[in-house]
């Protein structure tokens, strides 16, 4: 209902989907998993913060739901449209101009590893206004400058409505950085992203 | 520690041809060779050195070219030297369980850690083959190329709140007492026990240029091939398929795999989540 053309005609040509979240964004990543097409002609890729050592339901639970293959990430893995990428815990992720991603196991950044912030500067530098990056809720500030950096590289940049998130405080790190094309409800974020 | 360094890589983005430059100055001055690491990764760390630094990309030119000490402060910065004990406690546990029993049957146990950084993996491995009552038949070979993180490997001294933060690695490997119980502690310093020092030895060794130096039971190399090209991994994966004895095992990272399909056929898959190979042929 209220979304313009132009986030819909983006939505429609990016060709890569970052998602980042941290505490409060597990329920709505998940719902996302669960709505996104199977033919999807996109690579989605969900950056998320968990607990180091935690052996994860994460990509089980996602997995189990979601109608696009998904697959956590390994070094040098060919990035696939179609299919939704998890960033391993304990790795930094990375984008490789040859088309594959990189880990990388340095210093947690915001005491996040993986980090939000390192994946989409990455991603701004490797493939620009190919992007589209949707940051959720967390209670740190991962995610704001890497968001902003998508944005001065041409990539459609969404925040959700610090309102809407148990966490708001990653929407509004991003939000007082400018770094936001659009700030969306939770409805519209899956409006948008259930648009054909 | 991890705070301060948030804004990496914000302040400065190199272009891909000011990264070939330094890596040919480097290659030309100091001899070593970062053609066929990972871009995207090396990329980061180079802007992560002239934030550090307070340099720009000419000062970090001249200070290649011109001051020999700062070699070795950017080889420190460069490698990365992040490393755990008992790191990825399921692989330890299925090394305990699936590699140990073989690794038994030998005479003589020689182990390498190949890119060992400050020594924690050695050490880890130490604890787990004298827990099997292995320890006087074994011996545990580290090498890295940087020669500052030998140093503290050597000295085998680290501080007691990072010990303390292994320990729940130590309990989830399924090994038996305290991680602590393998330390003298004084203070904030938590030394290594004499006696797992004993049957070490690090070294430098470059796994790009260096060659075969022994022959080993098991190779642990994890966490290394992240930063190389594959046609480097493959290169390296030749260097450690030479190294081992006939059913030698070797130990990939837990999300590196062997994507070469003539090593495919080198190593089969002992354990796939864990990245557990043994050579196959000789």
């Amino acid at each position: 209902m209220g979304l313009d053309k132009n986030i819909i005609d983006r939505w429609h040509s990016c060709e890569i989907l970052l998602f980042g979240g941290s505490a409060g964004s597990f329920k709505l990543l998940f719902n996302i998993v669960k709505l996104l097409p199977a033919t999807l002609n996109k690579a989605v890729i969900i950056v998320m913060h968990r607990k180091r050592n935690f052996v994860s339901e994460v990509e089980k639970l996602f997995a189990q739901n979601s109608r696009m293959s998904l697959h956590e990430i390994d070094d040098k893995d060919k990035i696939k449209q179609g299919t939704i990428y998890i960033a391993p815990a304990n790795y930094h992720v990375l984008f490789e101009a040859s088309g594959n991603f990189a880990l990388d196991v340095s210093d947690a950044v915001w005491y996040s590893k993986p980090s939000i912030d390192i994946t989409f500067e990455s991603a701004a530098e490797a493939y620009g206004d190919k992007c589209m990056a949707i940051l959720l809720s967390g209670a740190n500030q991962d995610g704001a400058e890497g968001l902003l950096k998508l944005r001065n590289a041409g990539s459609l940049t969404i925040v959700q409505h610090p309102d809407d998130a148990e966490m708001p405080e990653m929407p509004t790190q991003a939000l007082n950085l400018n770094a936001a094309d659009y700030v969306l409800r939770t409805s519209e974020i899956l409006e948008l992203l259930e648009t054909d | 520690m991890a705070g301060e360094l948030s804004m990496s890589g914000f302040s400065q983005s190199l272009a891909t041809e000011q990264v070939t430059e330094l890596i040919d100055l480097v290659k030309k001055v100091h001899g070593f060779d970062f053609s066929d690491y990972s871009k995207a990764s090396l990329k980061r760390r180079l802007s992560r050195i002239m934030m550090v630094k307070k340099l720009s990309f000419y000062d970090l030119k001249h200070a290649l070219l011109n001051s020999p000490d700062f070699f070795q402060d950017f080889l420190e910065e460069i490698t990365v030297n992040v490393t755990e004990m008992f790191r990825d406690p399921s692989f330890y546990k299925a090394l305990n369980t699936q590699v140990v029993p073989y690794l038994s049957t030998y005479q003589h146990i020689k182990m390498w850690s190949a890119g060992c950084s400050s020594g924690e993996e050695v050490y880890s491995l130490a604890i787990l083959m004298e827990q099997a009552g292995l320890k006087d038949k074994s011996f545990i070979y580290g090498t890295d190329v940087n020669t500052v993180v030998l140093k503290e490997a050597r000295v085998g001294i680290y501080s007691y709140r990072n010990i303390k933060s292994y320990a729940e690695n130590y309990q989830m490997a399924g090994m038996k007492g305290t991680l602590t119980d393998h330390f003298t502690t004084l203070y904030d310093a938590a030394t290594i026990h004499s006696e797992l020092k004993a049957n070490t030895l690090f070294s430098v060794h470059n796994l790009i240029s260096d060659t075969v130096f022994n022959e080993f039971q098991l190779i642990s190399c994890r966490n290394v091939f992240i930063y190389f090209e594959t046609q480097l991994q493959d290169k390296i994966l030749d260097l450690f398929y030479k190294s081992l004895c006939p059913h030698g095992f070797l130990c990939l990272g837990s999300k590196e795999t062997i994507r070469s399909e003539t090593f495919k056929k080198k190593f089969k898959a002992i354990n796939l989540k864990e990245n557990i190979y043994q050579k196959i042929g000789s």
